[in-house]
C-alpha cells in the first residue's frame, strides 16, 4: 500500500449512454514513470481528467498516497499534489509565463510579481529549464509553452505529474529534451504518468505500461517485457499488420511546380520564403516540419486560398503541353478551369466541412456552384454522393441527414477524404490525414492515398508522425521557419536526419 | 483533507446537451414558460393596480382583438414585426449582428415620407412603387456602411449598426426642422391627409391589405432564397466558418456585403410599410424599438419564418393588450414594456430547457 | 475664457455617467460577458434611487439629507444589481445568447425607468414635478466653499457632487484590481479562456456572476448621478437618452482599461454638448452637430479594428457561454 502514489479502483465514467471508462483498476508507484497507452477514444484522457478534477467519476474509488479522496474540482487535485499537463495547453495567451503559473492560486490580494518571478527562477534553475517568467505566452514556441505548463504544476507543489500526449507537437530533438527533464524529475522523487499512443516512446521512457481499450484497462506490463507488437495487440485487441505497401512511382510527370514562392501574413511577416519544388504524378511527396512552420500555407497557396506575394505556382495538366499559373488565381478561377485539385485541410470541421450541416450538404461545399440552374442549388447529386461514400468507406452514421459534428473523428475524416477523392483529382493534398484516428481508420486512409498514387495522382501529404511519413512517402520535403531545409528520398533517410532538418540544425542544398 | 469518512449525499444538477427534441415537446416547454410569465405578470399588475388579474387579462384580450379595428391594428403590427424579423434573418444566419434595424427602418421611413411630401401628386401606383424602391435603397445605404467595414476591416458590426441608429435619429430630427407641419410644432403631422398621396390604398375593404401582401411576398421569397438557392447556401457556409467559405471558393467579402444589403433593404421597406401603410407621418419613434424586438423574435424562432410569425403575433398581442390595460387603469404606456419584458425573459430562459436535459442526481459517496 | 470654462464643466457633467457605465461594462466584459443591458440597467439604477428618495421624503416629516442619500444609493445599487443578476442568470446559468438577453434587458430597463418615472411624475403632479430637494442637496457640491471659490480651477475641479469624484475613484480602483491583484488576474483568465481558468481551479461561474453584478451596480450609479446630480432630483421620460450605448462604445475606445475611459468619457462628454457652444448654429445644423458622438464612435471603431497588440483586443471569450461537460 505504502508505495503507491495513485490507486484507482473500479472507476467508471459515463457520458449519456457512452461508457468512457468501465471499471478501471490502475496504480501508479511512487517515483516511477507509467505510460498509459491506448487509441483515440479509448478513454485515456477521460480517466486522467477525473484525477485532475475536470470530471467526477460515476463509480469507483480514487486513493492518493493510500488515502481515499474525492476530487471535485481542479483545486482539489492541486491540493493533493496532482498536476496535469494537457495536450492542448491551458494557457492564457495575453498573460506572461509567471501570470499563467500563479493563475488561480491563493495568496495575498496584491500581486507581488517580483517575488513570484524570483520563486519561479529558483524552480527553473533547480530543474534546468529555459524560461523567462516575464515573457508573454503569445511570443513562445510550442516547447516553451510546454515548459510553462510543467513549471506551473511544479510551482503548485505537484508530486504526481500527468502528461497528456506530451510529444504530439514536438520534434524528435525536443522530445529527447523533454525525456531528459522527465528522468530528472523522476530522480527528484516525482511520480509521472504519460498518456500516449506512440509505442516507441513508451518503450523508451516508461517503467511500466498500462493499456486501455474501449474504456477498459487491458493489462499492465513491465516495459522491459514488452515489444511494439505485443503492445499493439493489447491496444487494438487483434493482430495488426503495421506495414504500409509502398510501390515505386510509375512514370512520374511534373504536375505542380513552385518557383520562389513567398507568402506573408497580415502582419507582413514571411510565412513561406522562396519556396521552390516539384510535385510529380504517381508519387507521394511528404511534407515534414514542426507545426506552424508554413505547411498549412504551402498547401493553401496551391489550392488558391492563400495569396502569394511573389514567385509562381505552376500546374502541368496531364496529357497536355499547356501550363497554368495557379499563383494568380482564386479558388473559383481554378475550379472554372476544370483543374481538379483536391485538398483535405488540417482543420476538418473548421475548414473542410461544416459541422452543423448534414452529410449531403457537406458534399456540396466544393461543388455547390454546379448544376443546371444558375440560381438554385442541386441537392440530388450530393445526396447520391453522400450515400456512395457512406457505403464505400463504411462510415458509421445513422443516415445522411445527420450533422457531421455528431460523428466520430474517424468518420468525419472518411467523409472529407471520400468527398475530395470523388472529385477524381489530378493533385491530392492532405494535411495531417490520420490525426485523432484509431489505427484501423488510419490504415484505411493510408490505403486510399496509395490507391490514388497508383492511379497517377500527385499526392502531397503533410504529416507529424515521422515513422509513418518514412514508410508512406517517396520523397520528403522538410520545412523549417518557412524555408525548405531539404528534400530527401524517403528510402534513404532516417528519423533523426529529418529531425535535424526540422529544427534547422542542419541545412542542405535542395 | 481530513481522514474521517462519512456518507454525504450529493444532490447535483446534471446537464447534458440534448441531441434533438421532439417539436411538440419544445412547444410545450415554451407554453409553460409563457404561462409562468403570465402568472408573474399578474402578480406585478395586481401589485400595481390592485385589480383582479382575470379582469386584467380579459382587458388584454379585449385590447388586442376586442374590436374589428383592434384586430386590424394587431395584424398590422404583427406583419411589420415579422417583416423586420425576416429582414434580419439572412444577416443573422451569416452571424452578422445587425442591431441597426431601427436605423434602417428610420431611413426607409424618411425616404417614404420625402416622396410623399415632395411627389405626393404622382399617380398613386407609380408613387407607391417609387416609395418601396426608395425606402429599400435608403435602408441599403444604411446597411452598406457597416457591411463594407466588416468585410474589409473586420469592424465590429454590432456597435457600428447600433451607433448608426442614433445617427439616423438625428437625421430625422434634422429633417423634421424642414418638414414640420404646422410650423413650430416640432412634428411632421399627418402627411397628405387631404389627397392621401403615397398612402397605401384600401384593398378589399381594408387599409392594411397591401401591408400584408408585401410582407407575405417578402417572407416567401426570402424563405426560398435562404433554403434553395446558391446564395442561401453561401450565407449558411459563411455563417458557420469563414475558413470553410474560403476553402469552398466563396468570396466572403462579397457575400457579407450582399447579404447585409438584402437585410437592410428589407428593413428599409419595413420603414415604408410603417410610414405609408400605417402612421402616415414620421418621427424619431417611427421604428419604436421594433428593430430590437425583431432581433428577439428572429432569435427565439431560430430564424424559422413560421416561428417568427407566431412569436411576433404573440408579442404584439401582449403589447396591444398592455396598452389597453394601461389606459384602462390609468398606468402609463410603458407598462407594456415591463409586461412584454417579463414574457421575453421567460421565453429566452426556457430555450435552455429545450437545449439541455437537466437531471437532479442523488449520489451517495464517501467524502474524505 | 468663461465660455470655455462652462463648456468644460458641462462636458464633465456629461462624462460622468459615461464613465460609470464604461467602467461597469469593462469589468463585466473582462469576465467574457458582453452586457448590452447596461443602458437599461442605468435607467433602473436612476429611477430606483429617485423612487427611494421620493418615497422617503414624502413619508417623513423632516427628511434628513444623509438618510435620503443613503436610501437613494441603496435603492439604486439594489435595482442595478437585480438587473445584473437577471442578465447573469439567463446568460451564465441558462446559457442564453448574450446579445439577445442584453437587448431585452435594455428594452425592459428603459421601460421600467419610464414607467415608474412616469407614474412618479403623476403622483407628484406632472412632468418634471418630482422633487427630492433634501436628497438632491446631498448629491450636490459638497467641498468647502473656499475650494470652490478659487478662481478658474475652483469651478472646474471642485464644484461637483461626490458621485463625480467617485466615478474617477472607481475607475482607478477597477484598473488597479484588474492589473495588480490575483483576483483581477483570475478574472482576466475567465474572460480570455474559461476552460483554462477552470482547469487552474478558478470558479468560472462565480467570477462571471460577481463581475457582472458589480459591473451593473457601477453602471447603475451612472443613472443615479444623472437623476440626482445632473437633474437635481427629478425625472423626464427618456431623458437619459442613449448615454448607455455611448458608454458601451467607450469601452472599445478605452481598450478595456477604465483609466483610459476617464479621458475617453471627457471627449465624448465634450462632443455631447458641443452644439451648445458652437456659435452661429441654426436649429437644423445643431441637430447635425449632435450626431458627432456617434459618428466619432464609428470612426474610432473603424480605426481600432486594425489593432495588432494582442493585449488591446477584446477578451477572447467575449460573448460566449461556457459549459464544462460539453461533449
Amino acid at each position: 500500500m505504502e508505495n503507491y502514489a495513485i490507486e484507482l479502483k473500479g472507476v467508471t465514467k459515463r457520458f449519456g449512454s457512452v461508457v468512457a471508462n468501465n471499471q478501471v483498476d490502475l496504480a501508479l508507484k511512487k517515483g516511477e514513470i507509467l505510460s498509459i497507452l491506448g487509441e483515440n477514444g479509448s478513454g485515456k484522457t477521460t480517466l486522467m481528467n477525473m484525477l485532475s478534477g475536470i470530471y467526477y467519476p460515476d463509480e469507483g474509488q480514487i486513493l492518493i498516497n493510500g488515502k481515499e479522496v474525492s476530487i471535485n474540482c481542479p483545486k482539489d487535485a492541486f491540493d493533493l499534489g496532482i498536476g496535469m499537463i494537457h495536450q492542448h495547453f491551458k494557457l492564457v495567451d495575453i498573460l506572461t509565463a509567471a501570470q499563467n503559473i500563479i493563475l488561480g492560486l491563493d495568496g495575498g490580494m496584491k500581486l507581488d510579481m517580483k517575488k513570484i518571478n524570483q520563486e519561479i527562477d529558483a524552480l527553473v534553475s533547480k530543474y534546468g529549464f529555459d524560461l523567462t517568467p516575464a515573457e508573454k505566452i503569445y511570443n513562445m514556441s510550442v516547447s516553451q509553452k510546454q515548459i510553462v505548463e510543467i513549471v506551473k504544476v511544479l510551482y503548485r507543489g505537484a508530486d504526481i505529474l500527468i502528461f497528456d500526449e506530451p510529444t504530439a507537437v514536438l520534434t524528435p530533438q525536443e522530445t529527447e529534451r523533454l525525456f531528459t527533464v522527465l528522468k530528472k524529475m523522476k530522480l527528484l522523487g516525482k511520480s509521472i504518468i504519460i498518456i500516449t499512443h506512440k509505442l516507441n516512446e513508451v518503450l523508451e521512457i516508461s517503467d511500466r505500461v498500462a493499456v486501455l481499450r474501449k474504456g477498459k484497462c487491458e493489462g499492465v506490463v513491465e516495459t522491459k517485457d514488452a515489444t511494439v507488437e505485443s503492445l499493439t495487440e493489447l491496444m487494438v485487441g487483434e493482430k495488426v499488420e503495421l506495414n504500409i505497401q509502398r510501390s515505386d512511382p510509375k512514370k512520374p510527370e511534373k504536375r505542380i511546380e513552385m518557383r520562389g514562392v513567398t507568402v506573408r501574413n497580415s502582419e507582413g511577416l514571411s510565412i513561406l520564403k522562396d519556396i521552390s519544388f516539384v510535385a510529380k504524378s504517381g508519387e507521394i511527396l511528404g511534407i515534414a516540419g514542426i507545426s506552424g512552420n508554413g505547411q498549412k500555407e504551402l498547401l493553401e497557396a496551391i489550392a488558391g486560398i492563400q495569396k502569394v506575394d511573389s514567385g509562381e505556382i505552376l500546374y502541368y495538366p496531364p496529357n497536355s503541353t499547356t501550363v497554368e499559373k495557379l499563383s494568380e488565381k482564386t479558388v473559383r478561377e481554378i475550379q472554372n478551369l476544370k483543374i481538379s485539385l483536391s485538398f483535405v485541410p488540417e482543420d476538418r470541421l473548421g475548414m473542410g466541412l461544416v459541422g452543423s450541416m448534414d452529410l449531403a450538404d457537406n458534399m456540396m461545399i466544393r461543388s455547390y456552384r454546379s448544376g443546371d440552374s444558375r440560381f438554385f442549388t442541386d441537392r440530388k447529386t450530393p445526396r447520391k454522393l453522400a450515400k456512395k461514400i457512406v457505403d464505400k468507406l463504411e462510415v458509421a452514421t445513422p443516415d445522411i441527414n445527420t450533422p457531421v459534428r455528431k460523428l466520430s473523428g474517424g468518420n468525419v475524416q472518411k467523409i472529407l477524404v471520400g468527398r475530395e477523392i470523388a472529385l477524381n483529382p489530378d493533385v491530392l493534398m492532405v494535411a495531417y490525414p490520420v490525426r485523432g484516428l484509431d489505427i484501423t481508420s488510419s490504415y484505411t486512409i493510408y490505403n486510399l492515398l496509395n490507391e490514388q498514387k497508383e492511379k497517377g495522382v500527385a499526392v502531397m501529404c503533410v504529416g507529424e508522425d515521422l515513422d509513418v511519413l518514412l514508410q508512406l512517402c517517396d520523397r520528403i520535403l522538410v520545412l523549417c521557419e518557412g524555408k525548405i531545409s531539404c528534400i530527401v528520398n524517403a528510402k534513404l533517410t532516417s528519423k533523426e536526419e529529418i529531425g535535424m532538418y526540422m529544427t534547422g540544425a542542419r541545412k542542405a542544398g535542395v | 483533507m481530513s481522514t474521517n469518512t462519512k456518507k454525504i449525499s450529493h444532490k447535483t444538477l446534471h446537464l447534458t446537451k440534448r441531441d434533438s427534441i421532439a417539436t411538440w415537446k419544445a412547444w410545450v416547454i415554451r407554453l409553460i414558460a409563457v404561462l409562468l410569465a403570465l402568472i408573474i405578470c399578474a402578480f406585478v399588475i395586481v401589485g400595481i393596480t390592485g385589480e383582479n388579474p382575470l379582469n386584467v387579462y380579459s382587458g388584454i384580450i379585449d385590447g388586442a382583438v376586442g374590436s374589428k379595428r383592434r384586430i386590424w391594428v394587431t395584424v398590422r403590427e404583427t406583419v411589420v414585426l415579422l417583416l423586420i424579423g425576416v429582414g434580419l434573418m439572412p444577416a443573422f444566419k451569416m452571424r452578422f449582428w445587425n442591431l441597426g434595424a431601427e436605423g434602417q427602418i428610420l431611413m426607409g421611413g424618411a425616404a417614404a415620407a420625402a416622396l410623399m411630401i415632395y411627389a405626393g401628386n404622382l399617380p398613386p401606383v407609380l408613387l407607391i412603387i417609387l416609395i418601396l424602391i426608395a425606402s429599400a435603397c435608403a435602408g441599403i445605404i444604411w446597411g452598406f456602411l457597416p457591411a463594407f467595414f466588416k468585410a474589409h476591416f473586420n469592424t465590429n458590426e454590432s456597435l457600428f449598426t447600433l451607433m448608426l441608429n442614433y445617427v439616423a435619429m438625428q437625421i430625422i430630427t434634422f429633417l423634421i426642422v424642414f418638414w414640420e407641419n404646422p410650423s413650430g410644432s416640432n412634428s411632421v403631422g399627418i402627411i397628405n391627409s387631404a389627397n392621401k398621396g403615397g398612402w397605401f390604398p384600401k384593398i378589399f375593404g381594408s387599409d392594411y391589405t397591401l401591408n400584408i401582401i408585401i410582407v407575405v411576398v417578402v417572407t416567401v421569397v426570402m424563405t426560398v432564397y435562404m433554403k434553395y438557392t446558391k446564395h442561401g447556401y453561401e450565407i449558411a457556409v459563411v455563417g458557420e466558418s469563414h475558413n470553410t467559405a474560403n476553402y469552398a471558393g466563396i468570396n466572403v467579402k462579397k457575400v457579407v456585403v450582399r447579404t447585409m444589403l438584402i437585410s437592410a433593404g428589407i428593413c428599409g421597406i419595413a420603414g415604408a410599410v410603417i410610414v405609408s401603410g400605417a402612421s402616415h407621418t414620421i418621427s424619431t419613434s417611427t421604428a419604436g424599438g421594433r428593430g430590437f424586438t425583431a432581433i428577439i423574435v428572429a432569435w427565439m424562432a431560430n430564424l424559422n419564418p413560421l416561428g417568427m410569425l407566431l412569436v411576433s403575433a404573440f408579442l404584439v398581442f401582449m403589447q396591444q393588450g398592455a396598452i389597453q390595460i394601461a389606459s384602462q387603469y390609468g398606468l402609463n404606456e410603458n407598462a407594456s414594456d415591463i409586461i412584454t419584458g417579463i414574457i421575453i425573459f421567460f421565453l429566452i430562459g426556457c430555450e435552455f430547457f429545450i437545449k439541455y436535459k437537466v437531471r437532479v442526481k442523488k449520489s451517495e459517496e464517501d467524502a474524505a | 475664457m468663461t465660455l470655455l470654462l462652462t463648456f468644460l464643466v458641462a462636458a464633465i457633467g456629461q462624462a460622468v455617467p459615461l464613465l460609470f457605465g464604461a467602467t461597469g461594462e469593462i469589468l463585466t466584459e473582462k469576465s467574457g460577458n458582453l452586457n448590452l443591458g447596461i443602458p437599461g440597467i442605468m435607467y433602473m439604477g436612476g429611477i430606483s434611487g429617485l423612487m427611494g428618495a421620493f418615497l422617503y421624503e414624502n413619508n417623513v416629516q423632516d427628511p434628513s439629507t444623509f438618510v435620503g442619500v443613503m436610501i437613494a444609493l441603496v435603492a439604486s445599487l439594489l435595482a442595478s444589481c437585480l438587473g445584473g443578476l437577471l442578465y447573469s442568470f439567463l446568460t451564465v446559468t441558462l446559457r442564453s445568447n448574450q446579445n439577445v438577453v442584453g437587448l431585452a434587458l435594455t428594452t425592459f430597463g428603459v421601460g421600467f425607468g419610464n414607467f415608474f418615472g412616469g407614474s412618479l411624475s403623476k403622483l407628484a403632479g406632472g412632468v418634471g414635478q418630482i422633487s427630492v430637494a433634501h436628497t438632491a442637496e446631498g448629491f450636490g457640491a459638497f467641498l468647502p466653499s473656499f475650494l470652490r471659490n478659487i478662481p478658474v480651477i475652483g469651478k472646474v475641479l471642485f464644484s461637483y457632487g461626490f458621485l463625480t469624484y467617485l466615478s474617477i475613484v472607481i475607475a482607478v480602483i477597477i484598473t488597479w484590481f484588474l492589473t495588480k491583484t490575483r483576483k483581477g488576474l483570475n478574472l482576466i483568465a475567465v474572460g480570455e479562456d474559461p476552460a483554462v481558468a477552470d482547469a487552474a481551479g478558478i470558479d468560472v461561474v462565480k467570477n462571471k456572476y460577481y463581475s457582472t453584478l458589480v459591473g451593473a451596480m457601477i453602471a447603475g450609479l451612472g443613472g443615479l448621478y444623472f437623476v440626482m446630480e445632473y437633474l437635481h432630483g427629478t425625472w423626464s421620460n427618456n431623458g437619459f437618452g442613449d448615454r448607455g450605448w455611448l458608454a458601451i462604445a467607450l469601452v472599445i475606445l478605452a481598450l478595456w482599461n477604465p483609466t483610459n475611459a476617464i479621458w475617453g468619457s471627457l471627449v465624448f462628454g465634450a462632443l455631447y454638448v458641443l452644439y451648445i457652444y458652437i456659435p452661429g448654429l441654426t436649429r437644423a445644423s445643431s441637430e447635425l452637430v449632435k450626431m458627432l458622438p456617434y459618428v466619432v464612435t464609428i470612426v474610432v471603431l473603424v480605426l481600432t479594428s486594425k489593432r495588432n497588440k494582442p493585449e488591446n483586443q477584446p477578451p477572447s471569450a467575449l460573448g460566449r457561454a461556457y459549459f464544462r461537460e460539453e461533449r
